[in-house]
């Protein structure tokens, strides 16, 4: 900044032409944000908030959409299973994840990247066509199973261990190493050090792991659609259902807005372990 | 003790790996499959791969999820870059509003986003189709091209750009020969990140699309026979080409490390 108001001294001419390029230069992506962001988001509450039914914006304010939500049973119920199911889905993700991600460390660093690649390159696939890949690995050994809470959370697991194990591996790989080198002189047994150590140590990584598996869980309309056999329905399939099938706009706009909500409280929630652990590291 | 551990080690390994890729592998084998049955081998045969090519409704979709992803990447990559060189000179206020703005996307679950597409487009009686999926995409990759490029621009030595300047350059001269020069590498990393994204896209692609365009992820979410073999053919080649890149960076970074030692 300082470096800048010299020149503004010495060349008060490309000064002026540098700020107006800079602005032109800015320009196409303030529209982006202003225009095909922050837009799309305001109307979506808008209509959530009022009492649209079809397409056509009506301004008036009001909460029927939102009533209609808190009303309908199947729906309250549908929320609960999915949040559960991306839950239970989350925990299994991360006791399947964090031992691979630590294992993974334990290797020469060359093998560490061809691991890594190994485990992470599904990421670059669509997800359909991996989903697609499960469903027939599946009707293969066991058809029976499909549409069970199993496959689901099973669905779940393969497909976002990638995004629990990515942000593990990297925090455990900056880990340093004679701390555990230091637990383990001072007496502490490998499981000690594991449970004090390594894992308080990893916590950010767990988190937001965490995160990248539970948003998509339960959001899904991947898995239910393939692996649910055609009787299982997850909020996402709802709000589909109530958006492409029947036009109700409002309606899809205030259930995508608290599901927005409930989820931005849990992500908020896990946020909230990581902050209290910190202290808690630096108190001991 | 310690080779039973290593053991263990390699064995949990191994399993995951081998959880993760042989339902690709099936998939793959099936893909070459002779009867039309996903889940009994019956004989080689490369049918499937003919009728994938053939199939016009496929084809369609593998066009059009090109066609957007590359419009798109190259937009957003233009803009993000732009927008991440303007940004970087900007008042800490403004900046961070409009990087808190251009968050959202990112932080909202997927179908969250696609909702407000959805709305978005039919407030203003826009329909839907290839356009507004494509603005869609750059809706949701530009910000992730921001990202990839901006903590590059704000490490760039700004003695640079004033060098350049006092020796004369034009701001235009100074973006091109200088600034962009530098920041090559994030903004290849930001196309790729906006490449992949547009191409792999569902959910958003889905809800701001309508009923007549389709990529190849509405293409087999709406499929209504139900998954085909010829998809299986689909996948497999989608595979190879990813697997492809994936192993062929891996055997290039060996050989960079190699040279470095």
């Amino acid at each position: 900044m300082a470096k800048s108001g010299n020149i503004l001294f010495k060349n008060h001419n490309k000064q002026k032409g540098k700020r107006n390029l800079r602005d032109v230069l800015g320009l196409p992506y303030y529209i982006v944000v202003l225009v095909l962001i922050l837009l799309p988001f305001l109307i979506m509450i808008l209509y959530a908030f009022s009492s649209t039914s079809d397409g056509t914006f009506d301004i008036t304010f009001s909460l029927s959409n939102f009533g209609k939500f808190f009303n309908e049973k199947t729906f309250i119920n549908t929320m609960i299973e999915s949040l559960y199911l991306a839950a239970l889905s989350t925990i299994f993700t991360l006791l399947v994840g964090y031992p691979l991600a630590y294992f993974i460390t334990k290797l020469s660093r060359r093998k560490q990247v061809l691991m890594i690649a190994l485990v992470t390159s599904t990421m670059w696939v669509n997800m359909l066509l991996r989903a697609n890949a499960l469903k027939q690995i599946i009707d293969m050994i066991s058809p029976s199973l499909m549409g069970s809470n199993f496959v689901i959370i099973l669905g779940n697991v393969y497909m976002f261990l990638p995004f629990m194990v990515l942000p593990i591996y990297t925090v455990l790989a900056k880990l340093d190493v004679s701390l555990l080198e230091s637990s383990a002189d001072l007496g502490a047994s490998s499981f000690k050090t594991m449970t004090k150590v390594v894992i308080p140590l990893s916590l950010s990584g767990v988190i937001s792991g965490c995160m990248m598996v539970f948003l998509p869980a339960a959001t899904t309309l991947v898995i239910p659609k393939y692996l649910g056999d055609g009787k299982r329905f997850m909020i996402g399939n709802l709000i589909e259902n109530a958006v492409i099938q029947k036009h109700e706009y409002g309606y899809g706009a205030a259930i995508s807005i608290v599901l927005g909500l409930i989820l931005l409280f849990f992500m908020f929630l896990l946020k909230k372990t990581d902050k209290y652990d910190e202290v808690l590291d630096y108190e001991q | 003790m310690n080779n039973k551990k290593h053991h263990f080690r390699n064995v949990y390994l191994w399993v995951l790996v081998a959880f993760t890729y042989i339902p690709i592998i099936s998939m793959i084998v099936f893909s070459f499959n002779s009867g039309r049955s996903l889940t009994t081998w019956t004989g080689f045969s490369f049918v499937w791969y003919e009728k994938l090519f053939a199939d016009r409704d496929i084809m369609e979709a593998v066009l059009n999820t090109v066609m957007v992803a590359v419009i798109s990447t190259i937009v957003s990559t233009i803009i993000g870059t732009l927008g991440a060189i303007a940004l970087s000179k900007n008042k800490k206020v403004f900046r961070e509003t409009v990087m808190g703005i251009s968050n959202i996307p990112i932080l909202s679950p997927e179908i969250v986003t696609a909702i407000a597409f959805f709305v978005f487009f039919g407030a203003f009686a826009i329909e839907k189709g290839m356009t507004t999926m494509i603005l869609a995409h750059i809706a949701f990759s530009t910000p992730y091209v921001l990202l990839a490029v901006y903590p590059k621009v704000k490490s760039l030595d700004k003695d640079l750009v004033s060098a350049a300047y006092d020796l004369g350059a034009t701001p235009r001269q100074a973006l091109f020969k200088v600034i962009l020069p530098q920041i090559k590498v994030a903004i290849i990393a930001g196309a790729a990140i906006a490449f992949t994204m547009s191409f792999d896209d569902f959910v958003i692609s889905y809800f701001s699309s309508g009923t007549m365009v389709k990529n190849i992820s509405i293409y087999l979410y709406t499929l209504k026979r139900g998954i085909e073999p010829t998809v299986n053919a689909l996948s497999t080649i989608i595979m190879l080409i990813i697997g492809g890149k994936i192993i062929y960076d891996y055997v290039k970074s060996g050989k960079n490390k190699v040279e470095e030692e």
